[in-house]
């Protein structure tokens, strides 16, 4: 229950912040990606003080096997540079270019009411659903920890 | 040569915005000990492990929820989406299946990855970053749109 209600937490905080920061418009996003046209470098600055804020957290994280709350730190257990890394990220990057939409963004835009948004998160689930069945085929007993250490 | 749209361009909002972001990825991280990577919480979803679902239906519902929240105190920010429905729907597709072959997002590889400082979400970011700008430069300036 706790372990939700600072979910629900992060999940605002992280909403909020995309709103603030106008991230959560596709238009501003598309601005930042066009650098040959008039070139919007807002979104270096939304990762720029995101990634000082995680920095510390990190940093702070790195030195725990337990969080704040007594959860298991669970972090990624995977450092390969594999085909599928940069294939999959590639094709996430053409589609981000095609939309402006990443999920978050996607996310909070179809919290708004824009049924733009609502056909775009529908799509994006079906691609993760294909995902997934794609993986079951090629690999039957791959469970919800794949990817992630148990400790 | 760069020309900078300086209308448009928000240094504060967008740094302040980023610093609420870091925030949640940081307090995700310290309290709940997990990476806030959305296009994983999403995509775990579909993966049924049934202790697993309240927290990631929590997030998300944070997430799609900051708009009603904003209601309550002030006007919604502009939301503009120029892609037609064929392109949202070829766009859709290729974030969620892209994203989950690439083990995450903007969020998980762009913020949290590189704030891990690991190299390979700093691969991911410069695959999806170079990808993007292709694609826009191909959408706005070869085909015209």
């Amino acid at each position: 229950m706790k372990y939700s209600f600072t979910s629900l937490l992060a999940g605002l905080i992280f909403g909020l912040g995309l709103m603030v920061s106008g991230m959560a418009n596709p238009e501003k996003v598309l601005g930042f990606l066009d650098i040959a046209g008039l070139w919007d470098p807002s979104l270096a600055f939304v990762m720029g003080g995101a990634i000082i804020v995680g920095l510390v957290a990190f940093a702070v994280a790195r030195r725990r096997t337990l969080s704040f709350l007594g959860f298991t730190m669970k972090m990624p257990a995977n450092n390969r540079i594999e085909p599928r890394l940069v294939i999959g990220s590639m094709m996430f990057g053409i589609g981000w270019g095609i939309a402006g939409f990443c999920p978050g963004p996607a996310l909070v835009a179809l919290g708004a009411g824009e049924i733009k948004a609502v056909v775009f998160v529908a799509s994006m689930v079906a691609g993760m659903m294909a995902f997934e069945v794609i993986e079951r085929i090629k690999r039957p007993s791959l469970g919800d920890t794949r990817g992630y250490q148990k400790n | 040569m760069i020309d900078i749209a300086w209308s448009q361009f928000t240094p504060g909002a967008a740094l302040t915005g980023g610093l609420l972001i870091g925030l949640a990825a940081a307090s995700f991280l310290l309290l709940n000990g997990r990476i806030a990577g959305i296009s994983g919480i999403l995509g775990g979803l579909l993966v049924p492990a049934r202790r697993d679902i309240l927290w990631r239906v929590a997030f998300l519902a944070g997430l799609v929820g900051t708009p009603s929240l904003w209601l309550l105190f002030s006007e919604l920010p502009p939301i503009q989406i120029d892609a037609g429905y064929p392109a949202l729907i070829l766009a859709g597709l290729l974030v969620g299946i892209g994203t989950r072959y690439g083990s995450g997002c903007t969020s998980g590889h762009g913020v949290c990855g590189l704030s891990r400082l690991s190299p390979r979400s700093l691969v991911a970011t410069l695959s999806f970053m170079a990808t993007g700008l292709i694609t826009v430069f191909v959408i706005r300036h070869l085909m015209g749109a």
